[in-house]
């Protein structure tokens, strides 16, 4: 016993004395550090800066604008539309895909067959097309023309690809072409997650005749809460930031959608067709404590953090 | 021994055990194998539309059944379609976004394993603060950066080069994250001591003990970087702005812009239709889907559900 403390008294002093004055740990770290001042701390601090700056044939006059950004930012026209179309677009994807996946592990996961890792390969491919290709293959697939599902768009009484794409469908649209790419992903984490369920609890449960679905219910969704939770607050703030499946679809020019539908095309349109770029700043800051404020919130009211 | 050998083929692969309590009654795996079906449908579909559809012409997409297939000759056709807008600018565009990525790989594998090596092995003053800031940099949203990093660009004349989207693609806080929290498990320090004991420097020490560990590490990261970057899309989009330095993604974009080939009333010479477009989306799909099926099962199921444990 008092060997043992005596070895591990040894170590530690060891530690601290052959570290103290030495420089290596910075040189394994510097290359890292060098980007990450680059392009981590200064595109950070810079963007406060430009909150408050004017611009004059793209030469930043720092701290001239006094709160103009601001004004200018929060008396647009298009902020009301942006935003109400963003609030629609995240009310529809993040409880839905939250909840889905979770459904679509949970299924998966109540029986563990050869045919249950199959479909997770399945669903986790389409990955692949994440970006540009989900957003055109998207419109495909809502061109009653082209769409292996046309007898289901005709059926919910859309003729042509000008329906299915228009301005009331797109929230759900967007939702759809994130689902497509992205849920995979979280169902194979959320699956790894159930896993780790001790097998002796879902045994248990089971003698106390437990249905699959109170089981998965009671049982494994608690414990598989952490992953529910993180999935919130990065697809949250990862939705907020929606650009290419709007951007592409005004590129694609198959049916009228506004040029700015979201915050950060809004963003975009200051920056590099006005050259307003602390206009844009305002708005990007805008989003980013948006995402941040829901992170807390979720955070706040659950108890991730507490174990 | 019957019995063993049972066991062993249903459960020892990959951990749990085909559990009794979970043999389900009937109408439940119905519902389950239905609603798993329509999934199965919403996912798979698509991706064989997609496979299919450059084999036929834009007016087979029209009028022949959603799931057929053309035939080789026309998939030969639409290539040449797709070959020729821009002289072959989607060769170069895959290129560019092969060699943007890889260059980008190089460097962010690079930085993350030095650098998380150096923080969990070493004290050094401002080492807090460098992993704070690097879980700050992880949740910053790209777009929140991008704005300020072209303005910044522009500042010193880089706009428009490749340097301006390879060096932040290169920047990699999650890596470093991930290498860091790795190399903390991994490594006990007693090892290090023991390696600078025989006299080893602090850098043969990383290249005789630390480097041979991380195999799995070199892996996970490469993965998670090469995925995320080979079809970025804003931070290029931002960037680059002519014929000559734009990738696939924005390319892409640009084609289906300036050729209107999926307005279904556009009465357009070009030869870019529907299945050309089609085709152009399967290239930039085909590199991550190979990666994602040889890597699946290491990648995902294992090391990265294991690494957001704990």
């Amino acid at each position: 016993m008092r060997r043992v403390s005596r070895i591990e008294g040894f170590a530690n002093d060891r530690r601290q004395a052959g570290t103290s004055r030495d420089l290596s740990g910075l040189a394994f770290t510097s290359s890292y550090l060098v980007l990450l001042v680059l392009f981590g701390v200064f595109p950070g601090v810079y963007a406060v800066f430009l909150l408050f700056a004017e611009f004059d044939q793209g030469t930043p006059r720092f701290f001239e604008a006094g709160l103009e950004n601001f004004r200018i930012a929060f008396t647009d026209f298009r902020l009301g539309e942006v935003t109400l179309n963003l609030a629609k677009f995240l009310a529809v994807s993040v409880p839905l895909g939250v909840f889905l996946v979770t459904l679509l592990a949970v299924l998966l996961h109540m029986r563990r067959s050869r045919g249950a890792a199959v479909l997770r390969t399945l669903y986790f491919v389409p990955a692949a097309l994440a970006g540009v290709p989900a957003v055109l293959l998207t419109i495909f697939m809502f061109d009653p023309n082209v769409s292996p599902f046309a007898p289901l768009l005709r059926m919910l009484g859309n003729e042509s690809v000008v329906n299915t794409l228009s301005q009331g469908n797109l929230p759900t649209i967007f939702m759809i072409i994130s689902f497509f790419a992205g849920a995979g992903a979280w169902i194979a984490i959320f699956y790894g997650g159930l896993n780790a369920v001790p097998q002796e609890l879902i045994e248990a449960s089971v003698v106390d005749g437990a249905s699959p679905w109170q089981l998965a219910w009671h049982l494994k969704v608690p414990m598989i809460k952490p992953y529910i939770i993180y999935m919130l607050v990065i697809v949250f703030a990862g939705n907020v930031q929606l650009f290419a499946e709007p951007q592409v679809l005004k590129a694609a020019a198959v049916a009228p959608i506004s040029p700015t539908w979201s915050p950060n095309q809004l963003a975009f349109s200051f920056a590099f067709e006005l050259g307003l770029f602390g206009v844009a700043a305002v708005i990007s800051l805008a989003m980013l404590i948006v995402g941040l404020l829901a992170a807390a919130i979720v955070l706040r009211f659950t108890d991730l953090f507490r174990t | 021994m019957a019995l063993s050998s049972r066991r062993r083929i249903l459960g020892d692969r990959t951990g749990p055990r085909l559990a009794i309590g979970e043999r389900l009654p009937w109408h439940t795996n119905i519902v389950r194998r239905i609603v798993l079906a329509i999934f199965a449908v919403f996912w798979v579909v698509p991706v064989i539309w997609l496979v299919l559809a450059p084999s036929k012409t834009d007016n087979e997409l029209l009028d022949r059944a959603p799931l057929a297939w053309g035939s080789w000759e026309q998939l030969g056709e639409t290539w040449t379609d797709l070959y020729s807008f821009n002289d072959g600018a989607i060769l170069d565009w895959a290129l560019r976004s092969l060699v943007y990525a890889l260059t980008a790989l190089v460097i962010a594998v690079g930085t993350s394993i030095l650098a998380g090596y150096g923080l969990a092995t070493r004290d050094f003053a401002g080492k807090r603060a460098i992993l704070a800031l690097t879980l700050v940099t992880m949740i910053l949203p790209v777009s929140a950066t991008v704005l300020p990093l072209f303005l910044g660009m522009n500042f010193v004349g880089l706009l428009n080069t490749p340097i301006s989207v390879i060096l932040p693609m290169g920047f990699f806080p999650f890596g470093t994250y991930l290498a860091y929290i790795y190399y903390r498990r991994s490594l006990p320090p007693s090892l290090l001591e023991a390696a600078s004991i025989d006299g080893a420097s602090h850098w043969q020490a990383f290249r005789k003990v630390g480097l041979p560990l991380s195999k799995p590490l070199l892996g996970l990261l490469a993965f998670l970087n090469f995925t995320v970057n080979w079809n970025r899309f804003f931070l290029p989009f931002v960037m680059l702005n002519s014929a000559d330095t734009i990738n696939l993604p924005v390319g892409l974009n640009a084609l289906v812009q300036s050729t209107s080939a999926l307005r279904p009333t556009f009465l357009g010479s070009t030869p870019i239709k529907r299945p050309e477009v089609a085709l152009a989306s399967l290239i930039l799909a085909i590199p991550v889907a190979i990666v994602f099926i040889l890597a699946q099962k290491y990648v995902i199921t294992g090391s990265l559900t294991g690494a957001t444990k704990d």
